[in-house]
């Protein structure tokens, strides 16, 4: 067990991460990730108002449908990534732990009543299983598009807001469930045969894998979406309004390109390059950092991610990587490192 | 039977018949690393002084510095365990053993924890 944002969070079970991450590569895991703060924003006009905090496109999020977008800040710095789902009459936010307090502050300070629900857990069923194992219990989300929403029961547990999103890669569903029965639906998860518990462990090397932004490493107040290469989730028309914070700066980024981007990398051998290991371009000069690195047990190699230079973000680019004094060669490679295999749209 | 002694740093450090030390970490040190997939080990012929940093080990979690228990020449390196990481998981104490060393003072070893006293050890983390 590991203190994080004050919660006491399972690093892993007795199987060790190793069998975790191919737990959920292979069938199902659960994870509880309770810790994420979910809160609500109620009425017809929520969706409409959130635009004035995001760049994303929430104004047509059509009911039934979850969304990822970010709180940017006037320099067009990340507050907080998140996931905005759209609910008859509000939006469920699902926020990190650690910016929980001041997602909240600045929700409230731009007119915003959120409801935090501290009264519910979360949790991620994630893996080619998963679909097989909610079929038994909640037919219904079965029927869940990828980012689809939908409340129903799951094993005869009444009010569980379930959407088929997730942080590994791999389809799965996410089940807000009152926490009084909590316990009692992971034992029921549990008790079918594809499912095991994995801890936090498992989930870093899975999103890794699946080239996802961990945040606090991979992306933070200092960096805009665009370098993060998270401009997919600029649609046009927020692009061409540019009614958001930090705007200008985002509409500079698009059109000239940021100073640096969010690359992959493969350090050559075994050497495992952690997040703050310098990366050294072909002139043997300072291109960039590494902010998230482990080794991948699909790949049985070790993986990154990290920012360099723009003109050296392209595959092909010999970078190098400093390593307790030692350098390794390393190749960019597109992300992810681990195809996604996420259900239909 | 060759006698082993331990270290606060969660190290064994077996006695072999013909004077040398095998050193590797202890099923307590392995269980808290968790699964490791990567070892850093020391050139052979390395001179080295108490506590100097010798092997790296990263497991799934975290890196982690294998100290010198003492000092000594690296004689002898287990290439099994950079080919497949998991067996100091698997063996801590037999296939898993890093490296075996000459060491520069024969009595050294007398002063290392013996089981009892590492196990007493444990009992106070």
């Amino acid at each position: 067990m590991v203190a994080f944002a004050g919660w006491s969070l399972p690093v892993q079970f007795p199987a060790g991460t190793l069998a975790e991450h191919r737990q959920a590569r292979k069938a199902a895991a659960l994870f509880d990730v309770s810790h994420m703060a979910q809160l609500s924003l109620h009425g017809h006009t929520a969706p409409a108002d959130l635009e004035r905090l995001v760049p994303g496109d929430i104004k047509n999020l059509p009911q039934g449908r979850q969304r990822y977008t970010a709180f940017l800040n006037e320099a067009g710095g990340i507050i907080d990534d998140l996931m905005v789902a759209h609910h008859p009459g509000r939006l469920v936010l699902v926020v990190n732990a650690a910016r929980a307090a001041d997602d909240i502050a600045h929700l409230r300070t731009n007119g915003f009543a959120p409801e935090y629900h501290e009264d519910r857990a979360l949790l991620a069923l994630q893996g080619p299983a998963a679909a097989a194992i909610m079929g038994r219990l909640a037919p219904e989300a079965t029927r869940l598009p990828f980012l689809g929403v939908t409340i129903c029961a799951v094993a005869g547990i009444a009010d569980c807001w379930i959407s088929r999103s997730g942080y590994t890669g791999e389809d799965g569903f996410e089940i807000s469930v009152p926490a009084a029965d909590a316990e009692s639906l992971a034992g029921k998860i549990l008790a079918e045969p594809e499912a095991a518990p994995a801890g936090l462990a498992a989930r870093d090397t899975l999103r890794l894998e699946a080239g996802l932004c961990l945040y606090g490493q991979d992306i933070d107040m200092l960096t805009s979406p665009v370098e993060a290469g998270l401009g997919w989730t600029i649609p046009l028309r927020r692009r061409e309004a540019l009614d958001f914070p930090g705007a200008a700066v985002i509409h500079d980024h698009l059109t000239h390109g940021p100073t640096r981007l969010r690359i992959g990398l493969r350090p050559e051998g075994r050497t495992l390059a952690r997040a703050g290991t310098d990366i050294a371009g072909p002139d043997d000069t300072l291109a960039g950092t590494i902010t998230s690195g482990t080794f991948s047990p699909s790949l049985g190699a070790p993986i990154a991610m990290g920012y360099v230079r723009r003109d050296l973000a392209a595959e092909g680019t010999p970078l190098s990587l400093l390593v307790r004094g030692q350098r390794l060669a390393a190749h960019q490679t597109k992300l992810p490192f681990v195809p996604h295999r996420f259900a239909a749209k | 039977m060759a006698e082993t002694r331990y270290t606060k740093d969660h190290e064994w450090v077996r006695l072999e018949d013909d004077g040398t030390l095998t050193i590797g970490i202890t099923d307590h040190a392995q269980e808290a690393l968790g699964d490791i997939v990567f070892i850093e080990l020391p050139a052979v012929d390395r001179d080295v002084v108490e506590g100097e940093t010798v092997a790296t080990v990263e497991s799934t979690k975290a890196a982690s510095d294998v100290f010198a228990p003492l000092g000594g020449r690296i004689a002898e390196i287990n290439e099994n365990i950079v080919d497949d990481p998991g067996l100091i998981n698997r063996d801590p104490t037999g296939e898993g053993w890093f490296w075996r060393m000459e060491p520069n003072d024969d009595d050294i070893f007398e002063t290392l924890l013996d089981e009892e006293a590492y196990e007493a050890f444990l009992e106070t983390l």
